[in-house]
């Protein structure tokens, strides 16, 4: 049986990794290879690297630091932030990753996606999308808007459609980031998740706002979602991921318990 | 050496990095000498059958794997290179695979909605055994029904029983996750991203013989 999948999210700022609510107030937490190897050694089944200021500030991704990744770890992992062209993605592919997160860059030009699957596969591709609840239901009727560049930008775009075109131009997975639960530590935003999930045939991870096991047990029942991202709740040492697997585990949810 | 075929393909620098992380050298090569030559052979690859034919037989690599195999080299092929080894595959409206193992590959058509394609993630691989109760010698070391990380739309569907080595259960189907014949073996799944159980595949195909 296909297990669902951990994944711990690295924001990389200046070489270290960052956590802020709401992309606000970061704080430094550590390095960012000897975190991915340590969480990679307690059982996650999956890492997200997102260069958080690569994209503000106008330059490209740290291929140095996803080159010392994939030496450190026999797991899949994705990174996101700062890749503009197809020529970045395939530098960061040939560094070792796996996976090519886009999301304001997707939003600018949607052709990225079909570009980037056709060159690489859809499998490479994963879109990532930040969406904030909003009241206006003529102008996004799942009730969600789709905002970029950390937030700080909100598209007319609604989040539901927006997974479906991003689905058509051959995305091979979606991470719906809620921008209301993101450091919340308060659980996922199911209902967004559950309404995409059930809006695509692609993979579906649920993203923002994980603060205890139970939050992952619901996205994974309730949303449907296939896999979880979490942060806080491990960077802070609140939890560890053998803790979480044994919990979900427990609640009869498949994950790999033997790494 | 290990030669690691480069045919345009997806990916190479997971795969050599899991020989270097195994303590194994291997070289990445695209030209057709190279891979006649080489002591074993792994042929990796994502995305599609379709590109992935045009780009083997554009660089002259049919015939050069052909004669690899035929020699009695050990070959590794893995995800979309576990595919190419068959004689045919559904994807892109149809494709004619290298016929190295009798059957087809097809796409995963789930009934639920929730069973997502491709399938993304760590699965079940259960080693077939031999009546005697051996499983094939690359899965030596590794624990019954260890997870292993798959990402793939379409799977192996061989014609001969014969020729499956392991199974996985995704989208109500049972399908063959490692397939494979006399010197050949080949997995749907990503030895080089499949953490311990993964580097011990990729361990023991550095030293197998080729006999399964």
């Amino acid at each position: 049986m296909l297990t669902k999948r951990i994944i711990p999210c690295l924001d990389i700022r200046d070489r270290r990794v960052t956590k802020g609510v709401r992309f606000q107030n970061n704080v430094a937490l550590g390095d960012p290879v000897e975190m991915a190897a340590r969480y990679c050694a307690e059982g996650c089944d999956e890492l997200v690297f997102y260069d958080i200021t690569a994209s503000a500030e106008g330059r490209p991704i740290d291929i140095a630091m996803v080159a010392e990744v994939a030496r450190a770890v026999r797991i899949p992992f994705a990174v996101g932030g700062g890749i503009a062209t197809l020529g970045d993605m395939s530098r960061v592919l040939l560094a070792g990753a796996e996976k090519i997160s886009v999301n304001t860059l997707a939003v600018r030009n949607p052709d990225i996606i079909s570009q980037g699957a056709r060159a690489f596969g859809s499998q490479c591709i994963v879109l990532g999308m930040d969406p904030l609840a909003v009241e206006d239901r003529r102008a996004f009727p799942s009730g969600y808007a789709v905002t970029v560049k950390g937030f700080r930008e909100r598209t007319d775009l609604d989040a539901v459609a927006w997974a479906r075109r991003a689905e058509d131009l051959g995305a091979g997975e979606i991470v719906v980031n809620s921008v209301d639960a993101d450091g919340t530590r308060a659980g996922y935003e199911l209902r967004l998740t559950g309404l995409v999930a059930a809006a695509v045939g692609i993979p579906v991870v649920a993203s923002g706002g994980a603060g205890r096991p139970e939050h992952l047990a619901e996205a994974f029942t309730a949303a449907h979602a296939d896999a979880a991202i979490i942060a806080g709740m491990i960077h802070t040492g609140e939890y560890s991921i053998p803790r979480i697997k044994a919990a979900l585990s427990a609640a009869g949810i498949p994950v790999r318990m033997t790494w | 050496m290990i030669v690691i075929v480069d045919y345009g393909a997806g990916n190479l620098t997971s795969v050599r990095l899991a020989f270097e992380a195994a303590g194994v050298p291997a070289t990445v090569a695209a030209d057709a000498r190279a891979v006649r030559e080489a002591a074993r052979v792994v042929l990796p690859g994502v995305g599609a059958a379709g590109a992935a034919m045009r780009n083997l037989n554009a660089l002259g690599l049919v015939d050069a794997l052909r004669a690899s195999v035929a020699r009695g080299a050990p070959f590794l092929g893995i995800c979309l290179g576990a595919q190419v080894v068959f004689e045919r595959s559904e994807e892109d409206g149809g494709v004619n695979g290298l016929g190295f193992l009798p059957g087809t590959v097809r796409l995963f058509r789930p009934a639920s909605r929730w069973d997502k394609v491709p399938q993304m993630g760590w699965n079940a691989v259960v080693p077939r055994r031999a009546p005697g109760g051996a499983a094939h010698p690359l899965f030596a070391g590794i624990a019954e029904g260890s997870e292993f990380y798959f990402v793939h739309s379409y799977y192996p569907a061989p014609s001969a029983e014969a020729c499956v080595l392991a199974e996985t259960e995704y989208a109500g189907v049972r399908f063959a996750s490692a397939v494979g014949r006399d010197n050949l073996f080949a997995t749907q799944f990503h030895p080089e991203k499949s953490g311990r159980a993964g580097l011990q595949l990729i361990a023991n195909f550095a030293k197998w013989n080729g006999k399964s």
